[in-house]
């Protein structure tokens, strides 16, 4: 089977400027991540790995290198190209969990769809199906207040995954859970690479990383270890 | 247009806080409210004044003669002089811009004892003499019969046309007056017809109690020889009535011996001239109340965008996690903008309406207690007016969602994010 490269990135470089002080956060990061990998980032606070993860997901943008995505270089979009590529190639988990308040389970599922322009009907059946997935039918009509917090990721994941996405970009997606609710997120997760889609998910938990099949550790803006698990 | 999801977003941020929602809402009700009740009240107060000139050609002067002040061609100062018969040809030859030339004599109503009789019934009413002319320069509704016409003054008929109040003190309520006779001050005249005047209030009262002879009839029968009361001249159509004023002013003085700068001799009335003024005045008023009423609007929608503001403010970690989910910035950015819209275009309808309203209320009022005054007629506002304010009001609303909008896109959607 030929093993297709998903993300590229050569010597990335990103300060912050702030006033006078500029933050050179990531040093020139080289890496490359095949498609169907899942990948763990870890390091210490402010070691840069989030900000990689943004600028994988199209978030923030970097200062110079490479970026390539599926073959498509990234760099300078415009938002709205950009909105669209977050759109149709990623799926984002994030730490607290980001729920739309004032709509429903199966509405936040179906966000993704909206912003596809499909009609309403037709994206909240498909939104039920993703639902039924990850174990929560029931759960469709009640607001996210209303649910708990491993509830709430995996509402987050069914919305991550509704826009069929190649990769899905997951930011302390544990660090708001209990263990035991933690390890069933990752065991979605795990479920989720294996059907094919590519999972990079930061991380500073050990037993996290552990899960998955790589880990890359991140010092000060460089990587300094890449471990296979 | 119907995107369930763009009207439940709008539904959480303006329901989001109910209070702030409602006192922004409010000023721009206030904004439209004052601006309906204001030019519906301007437009009353027009309606009212414009109704006391009745149907009037505006293109008149009324000119009579009054005392002298120099002394010319061997007169005195103080002499009095009347119009006479002569004057009406004179004036047709020399001065061709007139339209319409009615010479007018009253007989009597000026002094406080009854003067008009039928049967046992008297009143003091204004008796006048005219040409069939005048009801084309102030026209007259005619309820029953007919106005003087050529006929009645070629042959002197002793025929009267009476207003309704006339009607009233000297009839029965269910006497048909017509072909009955009344005796006006000691002369038996026949009534061919009935008018009402198409004035308003304490004007239309007046004008209600006058009795119309013939010109040439009272004339006669009460010993005026060929003496001409006064002229009511209407100008032709495309020509200023000032220039017949002038003419016929001059023509007047030369044929009575007044001297030329005697102005005090001729009285005279522009009515053209009084009804500009009051048209300006009304232009004046109109532009008053779209400036106050603006400016009011205006502050209104201010408070929409601030308030637009903080709204996106608040909302910057939604709009990320949108942003973040795919959201395009036009998506962003119609979605605020029709939040504000929404906002302005709801409450200044609701205003519009309200606004409306009260002045039908006032209309009522003023219609059912018989309150309505000269001044005050039929407030209201033309539906055209209506649709102007909503589309200003429509047009308000982007622009007032157009700053917070671009602010909330001008974040990069990870900051957004980030932002608590």
């Amino acid at each position: 089977m030929k093993i297709l490269e998903m993300i590229r990135i050569n010597q990335i470089h990103k300060s912050y400027i702030t006033g006078q002080n500029s933050l050179h956060v990531l040093k020139g990061i080289d890496l490359q991540i095949n498609a169907g990998e899942m990948i763990s980032i870890m390091g210490a606070s402010g070691s840069g790995k989030s900000t990689l993860l943004n600028i994988l997901g199209i978030l923030d943008t970097y200062d110079s290198g490479e970026y390539i995505l599926d073959g498509l270089l990234i760099n300078k979009l415009s938002e709205r190209k950009a909105a669209q590529l977050r759109n149709r190639m990623l799926g984002f988990v994030f730490q607290s969990f980001n729920l739309v308040s004032f709509k429903n389970a199966m509405e936040n599922v179906a966000l993704p769809l909206y912003y596809q322009n499909i009609p309403r009907k037709k994206r909240n059946i498909v939104a039920m199906e993703y639902l039924d997935r990850m174990g929560l039918k029931d759960w469709a009509h009640h607001l996210p207040n209303e649910l708990s917090g491993g509830q709430k990721q995996r509402v987050a994941i069914a919305r991550a995954l509704i826009g069929k996405p190649k990769v899905i970009l997951a930011d302390e997606p544990t660090g708001a859970l209990d263990s035991t609710t933690s390890m069933e997120v990752m065991d979605i997760l795990q479920e989720v690479n294996a059907s094919g889609i590519t999972v990079i998910i930061v991380t500073h938990e050990h037993d996290i990383a552990l899960r998955t099949k790589k880990t890359i550790r991140i010092t000060d803006g460089n990587i300094t270890e890449v471990v296979e698990n | 247009m119907f995107d369930l999801d763009r009207w439940q977003e709008i539904y959480h941020v303006l329901s989001a806080n109910k209070l702030r929602t409602f006192l922004t809402a409010f000023g721009v009700f206030w904004g439209i409210f004052m601006l309906v009740i204001m030019l519906g009240s301007g437009n009353g107060l027009q309606r009212g004044v414009t109704q006391n000139f009745g149907d009037m050609a505006t293109n008149s002067v009324f000119i009579w003669t009054q005392q002298t002040t120099i002394p010319y061609k061997g007169f005195p100062r103080g002499r009095r002089y009347n119009f006479d018969n002569d004057d009406i040809v004179a004036l047709h030859n020399t001065v061709p811009e007139i339209k319409y030339l009615a010479p007018r004599l009253q007989a009597g109503g000026y002094m406080q004892t009854n003067n008009v009789i039928r049967g046992l019934k008297s009143g003091i009413f204004t008796i006048m003499g005219d040409y069939p002319v005048y009801n084309k320069i102030d026209p007259l509704n005619f309820i029953k019969g007919r106005f003087i016409n050529d006929l009645d003054i070629r042959e002197k008929r002793k025929v009267a046309v009476i207003g309704t109040r006339v009607v009233d003190f000297l009839f029965k309520k269910d006497e048909n007056p017509i072909n009955q006779y009344i005796q006006v001050q000691g002369v038996y005249f026949q009534v061919i017809g009935v008018f009402q005047s198409k004035r308003t209030g304490e004007q239309a009262n007046q004008e209600n109690q006058n009795i119309y002879l013939p010109f040439t009839t009272l004339q006669q029968t009460y010993n005026y020889g060929n003496a001409v009361g006064f002229f009511s001249i209407t100008a032709k159509d495309d020509i200023p009535v000032s220039v017949v004023e002038e003419k016929a002013i001059r023509l007047l003085k030369q044929r009575h011996s007044v001297a030329p700068a005697d102005d005090p001799a001729v009285g005279h009335f522009n009515l053209k001239k009084e009804f500009d003024q009051m048209q300006g005045l009304f232009f004046g008023i109109r532009l008053l109340v779209w400036i106050v009423g603006t400016g009011t609007l205006m502050a209104g929608v201010i408070g929409v965008s601030n308030i637009m503001l903080v709204v996106v403010k608040e909302r910057t970690k939604e709009i990320g996690i949108q942003r973040a989910l795919g959201a395009t910035p036009w998506k962003v950015i119609s979605q605020i903008i029709m939040e504000s819209v929404v906002m302005t275009t709801f409450s200044g309808y609701f205003g519009l309406v309200v606004g409306v309203g009260l002045l039908e209320l006032i209309n009522f009022l003023l219609g059912s207690t018989g309150a309505g005054t000269e001044m005050f007629v039929h407030p209201g506002i033309d539906f055209s007016v209506a649709i102007t304010a909503l589309s200003i009001l429509v047009v308000c609303g982007v622009i007032a969602g157009l700053i917070p909008a671009r602010r909330a896109v001008s974040v990069k959607p990870i900051d957004a994010l980030r932002y608590e």
